[in-house]
């Protein structure tokens, strides 16, 4: 029996990387809520891509993915693990299983782009020289397609698809298990777009198991790279399924959605 | 009928004045002061940041270096220049010496000083901190797993308190020289009198005096001004609202702090 439980513990502790369970989010002592109790399941090894209209509580729901927030109401495990239920030291620790690429790259103005690389080995593999931590970060930046006579830019003087790269590099730094990007692609013309869709694409698929978790509008990034797809709508999921399923759906809401996507892809 | 919904209008009135001008103040003070006690707690923990507290040490201290020469100099210089006027109506030039002396150890050395780095060093701390939060640097840096109170606000409020009393010191010091060469070669008092007098009048423990008050100075406008970066939000606007508050706010408290340090210190004094 107790063999049993410990298969199906493993099972669930295998089968999704997140898992979210009534979430409630109000910022004003429960008179407006932001999220209205959302259930979701993000499996493991998979690009899910949440999307949804602005204000629809994508980026607050990252932020809880991430334990940047307290949920008024709700559970959000990150790998089976309860962050509600962490105390702050122990929520830093568990960080390190999480990369995040910001919006808008969040790079520290003061470091260089071998610097921003190589910030989190220094934190956190104290033991590590300072060469050390260039060397794998020099790597990371190659991998996310950086030439290395950038290496020594300051974050001012690079483009926005120099920054985006530099942002993904400081995230893969310690081979998290779980990506997130927020919003990765807002601002960029539609060259950088694809350039930033193929690079989460070939990222995810070079690091075999690894979840990543895109934050996005873009409708057409959804098909390309997405395998498994969420909307949000006012705060709560109003589909989840793979990205064909979407397309098939019969919610006017979701053709919308679909039709305005496509209409701008085209 | 009309005179209940007058009532509920008046009660809402009074509900949002009290939420507004009593309430909120009281809850802004709490924050400042969870802040306050996280980032000294922070200085003493693991890791030690070692390199960011020379690095904040250089930008508070040494870059500071010039604005305290300027301002020291002229300081001794207008306020020796003032006395002299003064006291040598009544006969009583030998005392510009001491009187100057006395003037810039207890009172004017430390408050200048820390009003003229609070307004250099706080505005660019709450500036820095404020840019960081609304371009998401420090929610990158608490998603690295790095605690941001202890890696931006700690090696800052450590440097504020160090190089504050530093500063006070070289302060003082040009400030007695440019008081000297003004009073012994432009204004004809003598050279041991001067000398003479300041050591009859003025005792070490009045530089120590300075020195503590200027620690306290460092402590608060260190706290205060990162803790306005740390928690601006709504872009640049915010940003520039976190930098004047935090200016604004440290200078005045630089003020009042003196009233109320210079006090406890005397207190201290009586009692021991």
């Amino acid at each position: 029996m107790d063999q049993q439980q410990d298969v199906i513990k493993d099972i669930k502790k295998t089968e999704y990387a997140i898992e979210i369970d009534h979430l409630k989010k109000s910022f004003d002592g429960g008179k407006d809520f932001v999220l209205k109790g959302i259930d979701l399941k993000i499996p493991k090894g998979s690009i899910t891509m949440v999307i949804g209209f602005s204000g629809t509580g994508k980026s607050v729901l990252m932020k809880h993915i991430l334990g940047l927030m307290k949920p008024t109401a709700g559970e959000v495990r990150v790998l089976g693990k309860s962050l509600s239920k962490m105390t702050k030291s122990e929520l830093h620790k568990f960080r390190i299983n999480l990369g995040v690429m910001f919006q808008y790259s969040a790079l520290f103005d003061s470091f260089t782009a071998l610097g921003n690389a190589s910030f989190p080995l220094l934190e956190h593999r104290r033991e590590m020289s300072l060469e050390e931590a260039e060397k794998i970060a020099g790597e990371k930046l190659i991998q996310s397609g950086l030439d290395s006579k950038h290496f020594h830019k300051l974050p001012s003087e690079m483009s926005g698809g120099m920054r985006k790269r530099v942002g993904l590099a400081r995230a893969l730094a310690l081979d998290p298990q779980i990506l997130l990007y927020d919003e990765p692609t807002t601002g960029l013309d539609p060259i950088l777009t694809e350039m930033v869709d193929n690079l989460i694409y070939d990222t995810h698929h070079s690091r075999k198991g690894s979840t990543s978790v895109v934050i996005s509008h873009d409708l057409h990034a959804a098909f390309r790279i997405g395998d498994h797809v969420v909307m949000l709508h006012e705060g709560k999921v109003l589909k989840q399924g793979k990205p064909e399923d979407f397309l098939n759906s019969d919610d006017p809401l979701i053709n919308k959605f679909v039709s305005t996507g496509v209409r701008r892809e085209e | 009928m009309a005179s209940t919904s007058a009532i509920e209008s008046i009660d809402s009135f009074f509900s949002a004045f009290i939420k507004k001008k009593l309430i909120g103040p009281i809850e802004a003070a709490g924050k400042f002061f969870i802040f306050a006690q996280k980032a000294i707690a922070s200085i003493f923990a693991k890791p030690f940041r070692g390199s960011e507290i020379i690095q904040h040490l250089e930008f508070v201290g040494n870059q500071s270096i010039g604005i305290i020469l300027l301002t020291g100099a002229f300081t001794g210089l207008a306020l020796s220049f003032q006395i002299w006027i003064g006291f040598s109506l009544l006969g009583a030039s030998d005392l510009v010496g001491p009187t100057v002396a006395l003037a810039i150890t207890r009172e004017i050395g430390p408050v200048l000083t820390g009003l003229v780095i609070a307004a250099r060093a706080g505005g660019a701390m709450a500036a820095q901190l404020g840019t960081m939060r609304v371009s998401e640097q420090i929610d990158a840096l608490e998603v690295m797993g790095v605690e941001p109170i202890q890696y931006l606000v700690g090696p800052r409020v450590l440097a504020a308190v160090l190089a504050t009393p530093l500063l006070c010191a070289l302060f003082d010091f040009i400030a007695m020289a440019a008081s000297y060469m003004l009073s012994v070669h432009f204004l004809g008092l003598d050279e041991g009198v001067y000398w003479e007098r300041i050591q009859l009048w003025v005792d070490p423990s009045y530089v120590y005096e300075g020195l503590i008050k200027t620690a306290i100075f460092g402590l608060f406008f260190g706290l205060f001004c990162t803790f306005r970066g740390f928690t601006a939000s709504g872009g640049a606007r915010g940003v520039g609202e976190a930098t004047n508050r935090g200016v604004v706010v440290s200078m005045v408290m630089v003020i009042v702090l003196d009233y109320f340090v210079s006090n406890f210190i005397r207190f201290y004094y009586l009692i021991t």
